[in-house]
């Protein structure tokens, strides 16, 4: 049962990529990105990570994801046309250097078969992590917070910026 | 059980799939969607190691890389739109007024 889930869950995020970086519409793509970061959480509760699940869903599908439709419906969604296409050279060259990434990765990841460690009591659940942000990963989590804000403070000063 | 091997193989799928977009794509949003199919390629790999030891670092670490996405996004998102309202177009290969 979690197996066929799994290779169901996989299909659909490696196919959503896949539109991600095809389709010539912005606005499919965005759709298609919505879902595959939805497959991701799903991969997410599979590997018995709850909270990250429903964190990345609130943040990547909710948060993000309103953000770039906000971006593509602000922007003019017509696609990039005749001028947005990388020449012929570069695109083999790509897509050699992809297989040619797959073929070293592929051996090594696939081979790796650990004997699963059971899981302890309340394992991905909000009160160990949050024990351990609040702990173990103090300064981090301060430090992610400063990040954020400066984000912000830089986003609303780019937003705000009168063209001269 | 899920297979660890084969969760980090989709993950280094998908991260693949990230730099062809990155590489073949030439408007800036889809390049930005590229960059978080990759950092959530990263994010499948942190909690699947992480599943693998049992411990709970690696779910923590794919919080962090959530967080900087977040700010990744929003501070991205808002440099395409000001360079669209000077350029009206988001194409990179415009953008070239600091190469040589």
């Amino acid at each position: 049962m979690t197996q066929a889930l799994f290779y169901l869950t996989a299909f659909v995020a490696v196919m959503t990529a896949a539109v991600v970086i095809l389709h010539r519409n912005p606005v499919v793509e965005s759709l298609a990105l919505a879902l595959h970061l939805c497959t991701i959480a799903f991969f997410f509760v599979l590997l018995s990570a709850p909270f990250a699940a429903i964190i990345q869903i609130i943040l990547y599908a909710g948060a993000i994801m309103v953000l770039f439709l906000f971006v593509v419906m602000l922007l003019d969604p017509g696609g990039e046309g005749k001028a947005g296409k990388v020449g012929r050279g570069q695109l083999y060259a790509t897509i050699l250097g992809a297989f040619a990434l797959l073929a070293a990765l592929f051996p090594i990841l696939v081979g790796y078969e650990p004997s699963l460690p059971p899981t302890p009591a309340g394992y991905g659940g909000v009160e160990s992590i949050g024990t351990l942000l609040f702990t173990d990963y103090l300064f981090p989590f301060e430090a992610a917070s400063i990040l954020l804000l400066a984000a912000m403070i830089g986003a609303l000063y780019l937003a705000k910026r009168e063209i001269d | 059980m899920v297979p660890i091997g084969l969760v980090l193989a989709v993950s280094g799928l998908l991260f693949t799939l990230g730099v062809v977009g990155v590489l073949i794509r030439r408007s800036a949003l889809v390049i930005f969607m590229s960059i978080e199919i990759m950092l959530n390629a990263a994010n499948l790999a942190f909690v699947a190691l992480s599943r693998a030891h049992a411990g709970m670092d690696g779910q923590i670490f794919a919080f962090f890389v959530m967080a900087v996405a977040a700010a990744e996004a929003a501070v991205g998102l808002a440099i395409i739109v000001a360079v669209f309202k000077r350029r009206h177009s988001t194409d990179v290969d415009q953008m070239a007024l600091l190469k040589w």
